[in-house]
């Protein structure tokens, strides 16, 4: 009976709002419907309409791929202090770092099927009804752990969130277990999708040891970093109180993460040009150009200037603790990690093609609103979840049968 | 001195023979009882649905079954339904066939870099051959034009023009190596792509889901993505088809070279080879000692390409 009205509250929770809410909704709406235009045009055409070749095979949505299953798999370092190591500081952050990790990979999801040439043989890849190339195969393990980490992010919240709208208090070995779980499958979505890449003796730039931890390294830079700016945000313009001390622990992963991303780039690049192979020939074209093509050059040298400069900022401890330095700090960090990990990433492992072809990529405009169409459905998802958490979690939304059975109003749970 | 390196050559020759024969091909994905009933189940409602008048086309072609669950009725209806669509589009009518791989062949190419002079003559029969779309041109074969004096395919030029062969160059023409431990099949999620037991890799161009993960794990940049339906005149039909090998492509699919299996498989050469007018390709079955590329591999200093890679490529290249 709960259920019923849960559903209810949850709809109305992300159906009502104030004026800059149903703009702001109103305005991804139209830029998914852009989205979706663009998508449709692809579908009929061809993967002919994107920026990609029989050379560079893969573009800006595999890039947005992997750069996402790092945020999602970031939401680990908030779930882990605050339901394993009882750390009170992150209970308030962690059902905003699910919400996070569960939009992530909705477009994580969406960005691999925009990507097919086939998608309505999408099913093929179904384990038991499609014909499953595991363990062989490292988009098969994706497909696996993506959904399985979809699945849990979506069901320890809603337990939790459920039992607080129903007036009870969750029974932690109903989801103990399955947080601790959670914990290792974090972990192994990002490693899986850096072995995917990292499996390829056919791409030097890519087949290297350092690419998997390299991976989780960014990843806990960006995703604190973009949690923080959310929590800025929620703490600015709601009631959800949010501690000071939450910020400055979020601050020290992000800014600890980012300085080993540092440091593993620095080994790379010092294994690249200390004596320069054909192997290191992508990683020429990326930093400086191969033959006169240099499409990527001004792009890395951005990203890298920004991850520097936020890495410094975050480094030097007065600096960290000044809000209106961390926030931006935050943002640069997150830009710079998107743009280093999605295309300086991908798109130079195909360049030069195995047979020493330097074709380059630049992709095209319905690419590129497929692109934002779909990131703009994850905020539009991530927004809808907030809205139906928050009020659960100030004590507001409340099951009516609550009230019905004890006559008068609830008081404020706590969480 | 002489009798001796000579002989260690044939050693070496004979271990890659041998290496060749030893190799077992990897036993087909276990086949899933409840899945084929599954499958029985949608094909029942099928034949229901038809009988009770239903265009059911485009539902047996959402639900075709990968090649190697199909029983021989199911790949009827599908080979007669591929004839059907191609007569429709092109107005054509096609043999479909599906002829398996020969027991015990295990197909190669051997090449003579002294002798290819880069006219490209295979490139265009195999494109004729085929049935590659020709807007997009899609090609299976592409020419290296090398400088004498290296070997780096790198600095290699693919699209050279004017007269050849010039001077103090060579050419290395290259394709799908068939690899004995080949990575594309690998990586594929879906087993779109599978290596046969006469060493043929081939792809159902009805299971690829086109995800592309196999042309970033091919060393050799021998796999081509359909990123455009197909275009080809109805005169340029190669009518001889088959199922895993040059019937035309849908969009979105990955391609590639599969040594003409619809004319190897059957005792004849590939096009390339027939239309090769130098004479510097030989192609074979070398688990036949006595064929040329038996005997070649045998008897030349031969070489593949990155070998270092591991992937025991089925192409042999060598100097006279």
């Amino acid at each position: 009976m709960h259920l019923k009205h849960f559903i209810h509250s949850a709809f109305t929770a992300a159906t009502s709002g104030g004026r800059k809410y149903h703009l702001w909704m109103g305005g991804l709406t139209a830029i998914i419907f852009i989205g979706i235009y663009a998508y449709s045009v692809q579908l009929q055409d061809g993967l002919a309409v994107t920026g990609m070749n029989d050379h560079v095979s893969w573009g800006l949505y595999i890039s947005n791929f992997t750069f996402l299953v790092g945020l999602a798999a970031a939401a680990v370092m908030i779930v882990m202090p605050s339901y394993v190591l009882k750390d009170i500081d992150f209970s308030k952050a962690v059902l905003i770092g699910e919400g996070v990790a569960v939009s992530a990979l909705i477009m994580c999801l969406c960005f691999v099927v925009v990507d097919l040439g086939g998608p309505h043989r999408a099913w093929h890849l179904i384990p038991m009804i499609g014909y499953f190339n595991f363990p062989d195969s490292l988009l098969a393990w994706d497909v696996l752990v993506l959904n399985g980490y979809l699945a849990l992010n979506l069901a320890i919240p809603f337990y939790i969130l459920y039992s607080h709208y129903c007036g009870r208090t969750p029974d932690k070995r109903h989801y103990l277990p399955f947080v601790y779980l959670s914990v290792f499958w974090a972990v192994a979505i990002h490693m899986v999708t850096a072995f995917l890449l990292a499996g390829l003796p056919a791409r030097p730039f890519w087949n290297s040891s350092l690419l998997g931890p390299r991976f989780l390294a960014s990843a806990f830079a960006a995703g604190p970093a973009f949690m923080i700016l959310t929590l800025g945000f929620i703490r600015n313009h709601t009631e959800y109180h949010i501690q000071d001390e939450t910020f400055s622990k979020l601050a020290m992963i992000a800014t600890a993460a980012a300085q080993i991303n540092l440091l593993m780039l620095g080994s790379e690049l010092f294994k690249e040009f200390y004596f320069p192979t054909h192997h290191s020939l992508s990683a020429q074209y990326l930093f400086f150009g191969l033959h006169g093509h240099n499409a990527l050059v001004p792009w890395i040298w951005t990203a890298i200037f920004l991850n520097v400069t936020a890495t410094i900022i975050l480094t030097l401890n007065p600096l960290r603790r000044k809000t209106h330095l961390l926030f931006p700090a935050c943002l640069l960090l997150f830009i710079a990690i998107w743009m280093e990990k999605g295309i300086g990433l991908v798109i130079p492992g195909f360049i030069p093609s195995p047979l020493g072809e330097i074709v380059e990529y630049i992709p095209s405009w319905i690419e590129l609103c497929v692109t934002f169409g779909i990131w703009a459905m994850g905020l539009f998802i991530f927004t809808i979840l907030i809205r139906i958490a928050l009020p659960i979690e100030l004590g507001k939304s409340r099951s009516p049968l609550i009230a019905k059975k004890e006559g008068q109003p609830q008081p404020v749970a706590q969480a | 001195m002489k009798i001796d390196s000579d002989k260690n050559k044939s050693d070496r020759a004979a271990h890659r023979l041998k290496k060749k024969a030893e190799i077992k091909l990897a036993e087909p994905a276990s086949r899933r009882g409840f899945l084929k009933k599954l499958t029985a189940g949608v094909a029942a409602a099928g034949v229901a649905a038809t009988q009770s008048g239903c265009s059911t086309t485009g539902m047996d072609k959402f639900f075709q079954d990968h090649y190697k669950e199909m029983t021989a009725e199911e790949k009827e209806k599908v080979f007669a339904r591929i004839s059907e669509d191609t007569k429709k589009k092109y107005n054509v009518d096609i043999n479909l066939k599906d002829p398996p791989p020969v027991p015990g062949a295990r197909f190669a190419f051997a090449i003579s870099l002294s002798v290819c002079n880069g006219n490209r003559a295979c490139v265009h029969a195999c494109v004729e051959e085929n049935n590659q779309s020709r807007d997009p041109a899609v090609q299976y074969i592409k020419v290296i034009e090398l400088d004498r004096g290296t070997f780096n395919l790198e600095e290699g030029d693919a699209y050279y023009e004017g007269e050849v062969p010039k001077k103090d160059k060579f050419y290395l023409p290259m394709q799908c190596n068939q690899c004995d431990n080949p990575p594309c099949t690998k990586v594929c999620p879906v087993e779109a792509t599978w290596k046969e037991d006469d060493g043929i890799v081939v792809i159902d161009y009805d299971w690829c889901i086109g995800c592309r993960y196999c042309m970033a794990a091919c060393p050799y940049d021998a796999r081509r993505f359909n990123f455009k339906e197909p275009e080809l005149q109805r005169s340029e039909i190669n009518t001889n088809q088959s199922y895993l090998s040059n019937r035309v492509r849908p969009q979105g699919v990955v391609e590639k070279c599969h040594f003409c299996l619809h004319r190897t498989r059957l005792g004849a050469m590939p096009a390339c080879m027939e239309a090769c007018p130098t004479g510097a390709r030989k192609f074979g079955n070398i688990a036949d000692p006595n064929s040329d590329v038996a005997q070649i591999v045998q008897n030349k200093r031969v070489f593949v390409l990155k070998e270092e890679l591991g992937t025991i490529p089925n192409i042999y290249y060598y100097f006279d």
